[in-house]
């Protein structure tokens, strides 16, 4: 058992406690997200679409690199999307070096199952020549400083930067970065919300302590329509049924307020 | 899920395979198959084939991993390179790696891990033949190789996945209906209470189809339940009553 382990399980009664009776170790409400902060275009002069977005202590950069490859076989008509977490040391004495997690993979995956399934991206426009050669759509979250809650706040990065992607002029088998051919082709905006239950209450947007004590999480991601396109239950706990149900509703609406003020 | 909806996967109110909406695959379950293993499970699910295998509890290495107030549960989901159409190079994966990360997570909340302090507990669970649904065969037989190895645990549980094809939510997707369908919700349950102890979904759901869904799939691992107190009971009703 790590240092850093032991350490948080001293704060666990604590967080328990308050739990019981609806609070959080920082204040906020059950439903309460902390303070976003985006910074467009961060990565302006060599990414071709970027954010960086705070979630109170959670800072990380979404970073959008457009490349050209062949298609997937079994798709040979549409571009391809691929999504890569770095989990580095810098952002907590949590992470090290060497080859992603499984936390970092999850974390990755299920960013990228949201984008993927709500068909943000019209990937049939993406085709350069059928068979041949598409465009190949890289996200890469970076964590900056690691305060929970990565999912959410990695996938609302991921679609910020998208929706500023623009595509650079192709031409003769060459990629000119300096030019543009116009925006990524976007139809929808997904929104996930990460719930952490907590002695049978669930908190929204957990912060770093909530997260790692959580008996539970669930990520519910939700598109423009109010439809769901992904979901992922993590940790040891259990959800009853009622319990997702309700917890599916308030994801759709708390997706509709997030969309509306930052998207 | 792919975006193709040309292909008609019901006609009739029936499924390409003649199956119902509601209804699974023919589920085998075999407890005790492999001689080397604590304990062990063959497990098939319609053209699905899977085999677990648990080793432990015993001293967890490296030694770092050791916590003083629970076994580790070391879950590893694998698929055979022949398992699927396209050769599948050997060896974990990121899909398998989250795979193994949410299962282990599953079978923590009924294994009682708190009984062996500084142990860890193996479970390697290798898909043989795929055919949509592995996940869930694989813990469905995970737990059932956990009963054989004697481990206490407070329940079985039990997996089946729900899902959205031809606009209709279905229960258990096979291949063609995982390829050519709108939604996958894979879940797993303790039977008795209906906790939910792994959930995902991905495609397209209403909320009012993933409440349908998420009934189904809750449906499905019940029966998937009885199957598997069936086969343990086959293999260990004879010890019980002395014979």
């Amino acid at each position: 058992m790590e240092t850093s382990e032991v350490l948080l399980a001293l704060q666990k009664p604590r967080l328990y406690e308050l739990a019981a009776a609806g609070a959080r170790i920082d204040g906020r409400k059950p439903d309460e997200y902390r303070q976003i902060t985006i910074d467009e275009n961060f990565i302006a002069f060599t990414a071709e679409g970027s954010c960086r977005l705070r979630m109170g202590n959670t800072d990380l950069i979404a970073g959008v690199k457009l490349t050209t490859g062949t298609p997937f076989p079994d798709t040979p008509e549409e571009g391809v999307l691929m999504t890569g977490a770095e989990l580095p040391p810098l952002a907590s004495s949590e992470f090290s070096f060497g080859p992603p997690s499984p936390f970092a993979i999850e974390t990755a995956r299920v960013i990228d199952r949201g984008i993927r399934e709500s068909k943000m991206l019209d990937v049939k426009k993406l085709v350069i020549e059928p068979k041949e050669s598409v465009w190949i759509v890289n996200i890469d979250i970076q964590a900056l400083n690691y305060d929970g809650n990565l999912i959410d706040a990695g996938q609302l990065a991921a679609v910020k930067a998208l929706l500023s992607t623009k595509i650079p002029k192709y031409e003769d088998g060459k990629i000119i970065r300096e030019e543009s051919s116009g925006n990524l082709p976007t139809q929808d905006k997904p929104i996930s919300t990460t719930f952490a239950q907590v002695n049978k209450h669930n908190f929204l947007d957990p912060k770093f302590e909530e997260e790692r004590l959580a008996d539970a999480l669930l990520t519910i991601q939700s598109t423009e329509k109010g439809a769901l396109c992904a979901m992922q239950k993590q940790g040891t706990g259990s959800f009853m049924p009622k319990e997702v149900e309700g917890l599916v509703e308030e994801s759709i609406k708390k997706g509709k307020e997030i969309r509306k003020k930052f998207l | 899920m792919s975006s193709n909806t040309d292909v008609q996967l019901i006609k009739n109110g029936k499924r390409l395979s003649g199956r119902k909406l509601e209804d699974l695959r023919e589920i085998k379950i075999q407890p005790g198959v492999l001689d080397n293993a604590d304990g062990s499970c063959y497990l098939e699910w319609g053209n699905n084939k899977v085999i677990a295998a648990v080793y432990g509890p015993k001293e967890a290495m490296p030694r770092h991993t050791q916590n003083p107030l629970k076994a580790v549960m070391n879950y590893k989901y694998n698929m055979a390179p022949f398992s699927v159409e396209d050769r599948k190079r050997p060896g974990p994966d990121r899909r398998s790696t989250e795979i193994s990360k949410i299962s282990g997570a599953a079978l923590s909340k009924v294994v009682l891990l708190e009984k062996f302090p500084n142990m860890q507990i193996d479970v390697f669970v290798d898909v043989l033949q795929a055919d949509a649904g592995t996940r869930c065969a694989a813990l469905s037989a995970a737990s059932v190789a956990l009963a054989d190895a004697g481990i206490p645990m407070t329940s079985l549980i039990a997996c089946c996945a729900a899902g959205k094809i031809d606009n209709k939510v279905v229960v258990d997707l096979d291949k063609p209906e995982d390829n050519h369908g709108q939604a996958d919700v894979p879940m797993a349950v303790i039977p008795r209470t209906e906790e939910i102890v792994l959930l995902q979904m991905d495609g397209h759901l209403t909320a009012d189809e993933f409440k349908t869904a998420m009934r189904m799939a809750i449906d499905g691992s019940k029966k998937v339940n009885e199957i598997q107190i069936q086969a343990l009971k086959e293999k260990y009703q004879g010890e019980l009553n002395g014979d």
